[in-house]
C-alpha cells in the first residue's frame, strides 16, 4: 500500500514537472530569434508576405504566445503533440520513428558504463595503491576530461580509417539490404563505436564513485565482522562491499538519464546515428517548435522514469531504505 | 614500307575502337552521394533550396536544361521557337513521356505547373510569370507562352528547379500544395524514381525503366547518404562509402587533401547557372555606413586577395562589382576598384571626422557572420581584425542559421556576410539585390542593405525588356559603373565551388546545372 501511494504521488509530481519543463521550453524557444514561418518560407525559396502569413495562420503562430501555450498544453494532455512544421507530419510519428535508435544507443551505453565502471571501480579498490589502481584511476580521469565528440572522432580515425574494423557512421550499411541475423549483426557493428564512446564518460564516473564508496565500505565494522567470522573474501566483496558501494552509483544513474540526451546529440551527430538527439538538433535549427517540444517531452518522461527506477533500486539494494514520498 | 603503313593504320584503328569501347557507358551500378542537410521534402515543386534541388532534380524535370554555356538543352520540350519580337515562346513537347505512375505527360501538366502550382510555391516563378500575358495549349504536345513585353531571361526559369513540371492528375483540386498528403507519393518524369527514404540515414532513388530517353539512365541506383557532421562527410568520402562530395559538404581547407587521393578527381565546373558571389552586406540605413566614404574605407581595409588565398583556400576569383568575371554582360572596364590600402581607409575615416579615441576606436559596429561553417567563421574573424586595425571596432554577433536569416532579412545588422546565386541572367540574379522596391522581409538575397538609387532601378528594369543583347549590355555597363562606385555591398569573391569525386564516375558534371542535373548520363566504370 505504501509503495502504491508512493507511486501515485511520484506520478502526480512527474506530470507537474513535465508540464513545467514544457512551459519553460515553450517560452525559451520562442525567445530565440527567427520564427518558423520565415524560415520555412526562406527554405522553400518562397519568401513573400502571403506565404509567411499563410504558414503563421496554419500553425496558430499568429496568436499571442500565452494562447499558443494554453492550446499546446491542452493538446499535450491528450497526447496530441501536433505536426512538424518542416516535415508536415505528426511529430508523434517522427519521434516514435527515431526513439528506438536512441534507446538502443543510450541503453547499450548505459549497460556498458555501469558494468565496466562498477567492475573497474571494485577492481581498483581491491588493489588500492597498486599499479592497477593507478592505471584505472588515471585512465578514468582521462575519459572524464576528454570531450565526447573528440573521442568519437579519434575512434573513427583509428577503427574505421586505419584499421577498417568498424563502419564510420550510420546505423546500418546503406544499400546492403540485409535481413534477419545478418541485419542485427550489421546494426551491432554500427552500434559498437557510438555506444562505447557515449558510455566512456560514465565509465569514468562510475569507476571513481564505486572505488571511493568501496574503499569507505571496506573499513566499516560489518565488513570487519564478516571477515572475522571467516566469510570467504569473494563473498564479502559480493554481498557486503559491492552491494553497499553501488548506492552512490544508483544516484548517478538517475542523473545520467538527464545527460544522456545531451550526450546523444553529440554522438548521434558525429556518428550520423539517426536518433532523437539529432532530431532535436535539427529541430532547433529549423525552429520546428512542435518537434522540439515533443523531444523535450520524451526526454523529460525518460528522466522521470529513470528517477523512479533509481528510487526502486535504492530500496532493493539496501532494504533499510524505505520508499517515502 | 606499304605493309608497315597498313599495319600502323590497322593498329591505330584498333586503338581508336578500343578507346571508343572503353568510353562506352556501362549500364548498371550504384552511385553513393551525400545530401547535406537532409531536405525537408524532395518535392521539387515545393522546395527549391540546395538539398531538395540536388535530390529532386533526378526525379522531376523542366522543359529544358542549360548547357555549361547556358544554352537551352531539350528535356520535356523537344524543340522550341521564339518569335522575332521575342514575345511568343512555342514549345513542342516530347511525345510518349510517362509520369512515374504510368500516366501520360501532356501540355496540360505544363499549363497546370505554370498557371497554378509554381506561382503559389515559388516566389521567383510568381514574379517572372507576371511578365506572361497568357499560356495556352493548342494540342497535347504544344505549349505557347505569350509575354507582355520582351523578357530575354525567360528561358532561365524553365529548367527543372525554377520550372518544375508537376503532375496535374495528382495535384488538381488540392488547396494547399505544401501540406497535402499527395506529397507522400513523389511522382515525376525524371530518370530516377523514389526507392526508399529512411529519414536520418539515406534517400534511395532507383532507375526509371520507362524513362523517355531510351537506354538511360545508365545507373541502377542512387544513394544520398545523410551525414550531419562535416568531418564525418570527409571520412565518408575517404573511406570509400561515397563517390562524390559537393562544395560546402566539407570545409574548403579539406578539399586539396581529399582531391589528392589516388583515383580522385576535382572539378570546378557545373556552377555556370547558379554563379555564387560572396559579399559583405552593409546596412546603409545605419550611421555612418550610409556615407560612401565610410564604405570605401571598409573596402580599402580588407584584403580580398588574402580572403581568396588563405580563407577560401584559392577557391575564389576577385570581383569588383555585382557582375563577376565570366558572367553575362560583365564589363570590367567600367568598374571602380578599391585595392587593399589601410592607410587610405584611415584617411577616408579622418576625412569624415571619425577620429580615433584613446583606444583607437572611431566607431563601433556589429558583424553578422554567415553561419555556414568554419570557413565563413574565419572570414568574419579576419574582417573583424582588419576593420579593428583601421579603428572600426567590430563585434561579431554569433547566430545560428534561423537567427542569421531573421536578422538579415529584417535589416537587423550593420555588417553581414552573405552570398547570392546569379542564376544565369541579371534580370533574375541582379535585380533582386539592388532594386529599391525589394528591400526587407523578402529573403536574404533581397536588397537588405536599403540601397536606393532610382537611376539603377530604371536601368535594371529597362534592361529586363530589351530584346537585343547589345542594348542590354550598354544598360548593364551603366549599372556596373554606378554600383561599383556606390558600393552598396562589398563584393569579396566569386565563389569557385569544387566537386571532388572518384574518377571512375563518368559524366558527373556535364551541364551548367552541374550536380543538379538529372544524372541520366552518369555512368560508372567497373
Amino acid at each position: 500500500m505504501d509503495r502504491l501511494l508512493f507511486f501515485a504521488r511520484r506520478c502526480l509530481k512527474a506530470v507537474l514537472v513535465i508540464l513545467f519543463v514544457i512551459a519553460i521550453n515553450f517560452a525559451l524557444i520562442r525567445a530565440a530569434p527567427g520564427d518558423p514561418a520565415t524560415i520555412l518560407a526562406g527554405e522553400a525559396g518562397a519568401v513573400d508576405a502571403g506565404f509567411v502569413e499563410r504558414i503563421r495562420k496554419e500553425y496558430g503562430l499568429d496568436k499571442p504566445v500565452p494562447v499558443q501555450l494554453l492550446t499546446y498544453m491542452k493538446q499535450l494532455l491528450t497526447f496530441e503533440l501536433g505536426n512538424s512544421y518542416r516535415e508536415n507530419r505528426p511529430v508523434k510519428e517522427i519521434v516514435l520513428e527515431k526513439l528506438p535508435a536512441t534507446l538502443l544507443l543510450t541503453l547499450t551505453a548505459f549497460v556498458f558504463s555501469v558494468i565496466v565502471g562498477v567492475g573497474l571501480g571494485i577492481a581498483a579498490a581491491r588493489r588500492s595503491g597498486s599499479v592497477t589502481d593507478t592505471l584505472i584511476t588515471a585512465g578514468s580521469l582521462v575519459f572524464f576530461a576528454m570531450p565526447l565528440f573528440w573521442i568519437g572522432l579519434l575512434a573513427i580515425v583509428l577503427f574505421s580509417m586505419k584499421l577498417g574494423w568498424l563502419p564510420p557512421y550510420g546505423m546500418s550499411t546503406v544499400g546492403a539490404d540485409l535481413t534477419g541475423w545478418q541485419a542485427w549483426m550489421d546494426v551491432a557493428k554500427h552500434l559498437l563505436m557510438p555506444a562505447i564512446t557515449l558510455g566512456l564518460f560514465y565509465v569514468a564516473i562510475y569507476t571513481r564513485v564505486t572505488r571511493a564508496a568501496a574503499l569507505e565500505v571496506m573499513d566499516q565494522d560489518f565488513v570487519k565482522t564478516a571477515r572475522a567470522k571467516g566469510v570467504p573474501d569473494g563473498r564479502v566483496w559480493r554481498h557486503h562491499i559491492l552491494r553497499n558501494s553501488v548506492l552512490p552509483v544508483i544516484t548517478f544513474i538517475s542523473l545520467q538519464a538527464g545527460h544522456i540526451l545531451g550526450g546523444s546529440v553529440l554522438i548521434e551527430t558525429v556518428f550520423a546515428w539517426p536518433g532523437i538527439g539529432r532530431l532535436a538538433f535539427d529541430a532547433l535549427f529549423q525552429r520546428d517548435y512542435n518537434l522540439l517540444l515533443a523531444v523535450f517531452f520524451v526526454s523529460s518522461v525518460m528522466v522521470v522514469i529513470f528517477n523512479l527506477v533509481a528510487d526502486l533500486l535504492y530500496s532493493l539494494a539496501d532494504p533499510r531504505i524505505e520508499l517515502q514520498s | 614500307m606499304k605493309h608497315i603503313c597498313q599495319i600502323a593504320l590497322a593498329l591505330g584503328a584498333a586503338l581508336l575502337s578500343f578507346t571508343a569501347l572503353a568510353q562506352a557507358p556501362r549500364t548498371g551500378g550504384t552511385l553513393n552521394l551525400i545530401v547535406n542537410p537532409e531536405p525537408p521534402t524532395i518535392n521539387l515543386g515545393n522546395n527549391k533550396l540546395g538539398p531538395s534541388s540536388y535530390v529532386g532534380s533526378k526525379i522531376y524535370e523542366g522543359l529544358i536544361s542549360l548547357s555549361s554555356k547556358l544554352e537551352p538543352i531539350p528535356r520535356l520540350a523537344q524543340s522550341w521557337n521564339v518569335s522575332p519580337d521575342g514575345l511568343t515562346y512555342t514549345f513542342k513537347l516530347r511525345p510518349n513521356v510517362k509520369w512515374h505512375d504510368g500516366k501520360p505527360f501532356t501540355s496540360a501538366d505544363v499549363l497546370f505547373s505554370f498557371k497554378q502550382y509554381l506561382p503559389v510555391t515559388f516566389a521567383r516563378t510568381k514574379l517572372i510569370m507576371e511578365q506572361v500575358a497568357s499560356i495556352d495549349a493548342p494540342d497535347a504536345l504544344t505549349v505557347v507562352f505569350k509575354l507582355k513585353q520582351s523578357y530575354p531571361a525567360f528561358m532561365y526559369i524553365l529548367e527543372a528547379t525554377g520550372g518544375t513540371i508537376m503532375p496535374k492528375h495528382l495535384y488538381e483540386g488540392v488547396t494547399d500544395y505544401r501540406t497535402t498528403q499527395v506529397n507522400n507519393n513523389i511522382v515525376g518524369t525524371g530518370p530516377f524514381k523514389v526507392g526508399e527514404w529512411r529519414r536520418g540515414a539515406f534517400i534511395k532513388l532507383v532507375k526509371n525503366p520507362e524513362y523517355w530517353d531510351k537506354g538511360k539512365p545508365h545507373l541502377d541506383t542512387l544513394y544520398f547518404h545523410i551525414v550531419p557532421d562535416a568531418v564525418g562527410r570527409s571520412i565518408a568520402f575517404e573511406s570509400g562509402k561515397v563517390d562524390a562530395i559537393r562544395a560546402g559538404d566539407v570545409e574548403n581547407f579539406e578539399i586539396a587533401r581529399l582531391a589528392a587521393a589516388p583515383g580522385v578527381s576535382l572539378s570546378k565546373a557545373g556552377w555556370e547557372f547558379l554563379q555564387p558571389v560572396g559579399f559583405l552586406n552593409m546596412n546603409l540605413r545605419n550611421k555612418p555606413i550610409g556615407d560612401l566614404r565610410f564604405r570605401q574605407a571598409v573596402a580599402h581595409a580588407i584584403d580580398r586577395q588574402f580572403i581568396i588565398k588563405n580563407i577560401f583556400s584559392t577557391f575564389g576569383n576577385p570581383v569588383n562589382g555585382p557582375f563577376p568575371p565570366g558572367y553575362v554582360f560583365h564589363d570590367a572596364g567600367v568598374e571602380t576598384t578599391y585595392p587593399y590600402d589601410p592607410a587610405r581607409a584611415k584617411a577616408l575615416l579622418d576625412e569624415m571626422g571619425l577620429k580615433p579615441d584613446a583606444d583607437g576606436t572611431r566607431v563601433s559596429l556589429r558583424l553578422l557572420p554567415l553561419p555556414y561553417g568554419e570557413t565563413w567563421q574565419r572570414l568574419a574573424e579576419y574582417t573583424r581584425e582588419r576593420l579593428n586595425a583601421v579603428g572600426i571596432k567590430t563585434t561579431i554577433v554569433a547566430t545560428d542559421v534561423p537567427g542569421w536569416f531573421s536578422r538579415i532579412s529584417s535589416g537587423d545588422f550593420d555588417f553581414a556576410y552573405n552570398f547570392v546565386y546569379l542564376l544565369g541572367d541579371p534580370s533574375i540574379g541582379i535585380n533582386q539585390t539592388y532594386l529599391s522596391t525589394n528591400q526587407l522581409n523578402r529573403g536574404s538575397a533581397a536588397n537588405v542593405d536599403g540601397y536606393v538609387n532610382k537611376d539603377v532601378d530604371e536601368l535594371l528594369l529597362k534592361a529586363d525588356q530589351q530584346p537585343k543583347a547589345a542594348d542590354r549590355a550598354k544598360l548593364y555597363s551603366q549599372v556596373q559603373k554606378t554600383l561599383s562606385r556606390d558600393l552598396p555591398i562589398l563584393w569579396t569573391h566569386q565563389m569557385v565551388m569544387p566537386t571532388v569525386y572518384r574518377t571512375k564516375v563518368k559524366n558527373l558534371i556535364s551541364t551548367g546545372l552541374g550536380m543538379n542535373e538529372n544524372f541520366a548520363d552518369v555512368w560508372m566504370e567497373k
